[in-house]
């Protein structure tokens, strides 16, 4: 060997110095390796200490176990025992389950809450004005672009998994049985896996490593904790989404279906995003029929999937599937099987910050709880101004897609969902594009183009402002909700701006 | 209208509402209201259904109403059922409503 500096622009060439020895050779073999080094700590509380989690700092989690999940309370409740205070919960979103968590807002474990949206008892919590510091409310692209940036810095992340390596090679299902919990995609976690500090995997199935496939990798993971219990089956996800049987939503479904056909969008190669609701999910339907009719096929369909999105692909009508979040057990099925049916993380689906699947969409049907004569989107709060709801995908696959098509009934019960001015703006007007009720269609006016050929093609439209009157004139107008000043929550566009704020409810 | 006895009229499904009437000598009219849109739609619940005894001349009588989103129509309705019942009346007033959409 010759003398290092004597190497012509080695100042320039990074390097650690000369060479002075490999480490000790291995002689195991690796699967007895694997039992002896590897990530696995013995207990949740072990892995906690491990991590260096102080007071004040963020801890993480993702919603793939949705209303069946016991991850968040079990750590919640691990915290709280080991008398950590003052800590920042970001989760991906949060469901009626987590209601638990109150208790621990009471006591001051958790004084800040980040995420997608809430339900139950939690939510109601919330909106009477539960925590100091007021919710920050993100979408999932949002919330992706946050961590990216660092905004969101997370200091350990609680990520739950179906199946795991001794290594940290995790996924929503395993290839190694079928007997296991299936969430299928962990899109979410992937955030988190990547740009957390610490990442702990919580898993009830340990596998042999590689567990391939997988959503997250082992070299973002620091340890693995092995429990019996992370979550209810049942919760996590049903066996299928079914078809809607109601007429108003199936009417709806077919004037979706017939909006996005006029309007230019259903050709051959087209891309797609279904919302999870029953008439976006119907949608779905209608369009089988027109691309069976017209011999045409789907290049891609993104987002939360489900069975019904796994069916179409497995019949030969959809090419691709982007997997961000499996809605139910044929979704997670169908990523399993299907080489074709891939999973993407929530920076690739919807960042704002890099070309995201989002802005290769041509149309996206979404739901909402209220719509106003400016278009504006509330999918965060009810009618009676509480929190019941959650962001999502919507103001990314609205933003995203070259045709956004909000689907409602013009009311529910008693209660119009066309208003003057939504509770809670989610997405702004001006990216819808189209709303479609059972009473008839609006076209934004910034969309001249899509309306008329809407109206060529013979379909019921109207202005917002004669849709808002039909509502009005079944159902009346409702008392304004009451308010208090104080601020409960924050609600942020996809690049993270404040788009609105929600406030304490007055029952005074 | 005299009311003779406590009568229901109504059920408890989306979008109905169920009234209970029983009669009073005095105090005039009071209403129990329980609604699922309380907030946006309770004041005019009430005024509807006040209005309605109010028509059928009954001044006196106390009123039990769950309400699950009912339409003024149905309210109204359902309140009349009950004003006849409670007064076992079977003289009912037809009309045609005009301009109705």
């Amino acid at each position: 060997m010759t003398d290092i500096s004597k190497i012509p622009h080695i100042d320039e060439i990074f390097n650690h110095g000369e060479y002075h020895g490999s480490e000790e050779k291995k002689r195991a073999t690796f699967v007895e390796r694997s039992a002896s080094q590897n990530k696995i700590v013995p207990s949740l509380e072990d892995a906690i200490i491990k991590s260096g989690l102080k007071d004040g700092m963020t801890i993480s989690f993702h919603h793939h176990f949705r209303n069946g999940d016991h991850v968040v309370n079990m750590v919640v409740d691990k915290l709280a025992e080991m008398g950590f205070k003052n800590l920042t919960l970001a989760a991906s979103s949060l469901a009626s389950i987590h209601s638990h968590l109150i208790e621990h807002i009471k006591n001051g474990v958790i004084t800040h809450i980040e995420t997608s949206g809430m339900r139950g008892e939690l939510a109601e919590q919330v909106s009477r004005g539960l925590i100091d510091c007021p919710v920050v409310f993100r979408s999932h692209g949002g919330r992706a672009s946050a961590i990216l940036t660092g905004e969101l810095h997370i200091d350990v992340a609680f990520l739950g998994a179906p199946s795991c390596d001794p290594y940290g090679n995790a996924n929503g299902y395993s290839r190694d049985d079928d007997n296991g919990i299936a969430c299928g995609s962990l899109g979410y976690a992937r955030p988190d896996a990547t740009f957390a500090d610490t990442v702990i995997v919580i898993t009830n199935h340990l596998v042999s490593y590689p567990n391939a496939p997988w959503a997250i990798q082992e070299y973002e993971v620091d340890y693995v904790v092995l429990t019996d219990d992370i979550g209810d089956p049942k919760g996590i996800m049903s066996g299928a989404t079914r078809y809607t049987k109601d007429p108003k939503e199936l009417l709806i479904a077919k004037t979706a279906a017939n909006v996005i056909e006029a309007a230019g969008y259903l050709y051959d190669g087209f891309s797609m995003q279904m919302g999870s609701g029953g008439a976006s999910l119907a949608t779905a339907r209608f369009l089988r029929k027109k691309m069976i009719d017209q011999g045409i096929h789907c290049r891609f369909a993104l987002g939360g999937i489900t069975g019904q999105i796994a069916a179409m692909h497995e019949e030969g009508l959809i090419d691709r599937i982007l997997d961000v979040q499996s809605f139910d057990l044929d979704a997670a099925l169908s990523l399993k099987n299907n080489h074709f049916h891939h999973q993407i993380g929530a920076i690739y689906y919807a960042s704002h910050l890099s070309a995201a699947a989002v802005d290769q969409l041509d149309f996206v049907v979404l739901s909402a709880l209220e719509i106003d004569t400016d278009f504006n989107i509330n999918v965060l709060t009810g009618s009676d101004g509480v929190i019941r709801g959650a962001i999502g995908g919507h103001p990314d696959t609205a933003e995203g897609a070259s045709l956004s098509v909000v689907v409602a009934p013009l009311t529910r019960g008693r209660i119009p969902t066309i208003v003057k001015h939504v509770n809670t703006i989610v997405t702004p007007g001006s990216v819808v594009d189209v709303v479609v009720t059972d009473r008839g269609i609006a076209v934004n006016p910034n969309r001249p183009d899509v309306k008329e050929k809407l109206v060529k093609a013979g379909l019921p439209v109207f202005t917002i402002e004669q849709l808002r009157e039909r509502a009005e004139h079944l159902v009346g107008v409702p008392d304004p909700i009451k308010y208090k000043d104080r601020i409960v929550g924050v609600v942020m566009y996809r690049d993270n701006t404040i788009i609105d704020v929600i406030r304490q409810i007055d029952e005074d | 209208m005299k009311l003779i006895k406590t009568s229901t009229a109504g059920t408890m499904e989306s979008n109905d509402i169920m009234i209970t009437l029983e009669p009073r000598e005095e105090g005039g009219i009071s209403i129990d209201l329980t609604s699922n849109v309380m907030q946006q739609f309770g004041r005019q619940i009430e005024n509807v259904i006040r209005e309605t005894l109010t028509k059928n001349g009954v001044e006196n009588a106390a009123v039990i109403a769950v309400d699950k989103g009912a339409l003024d129509c149905t309210i109204c309705a359902r309140c009349c059922t009950a004003i006849f019942r409670a007064a076992e009346s079977d003289a009912y007033e037809w009309e045609v409503k005009q301009n109705v959409r």
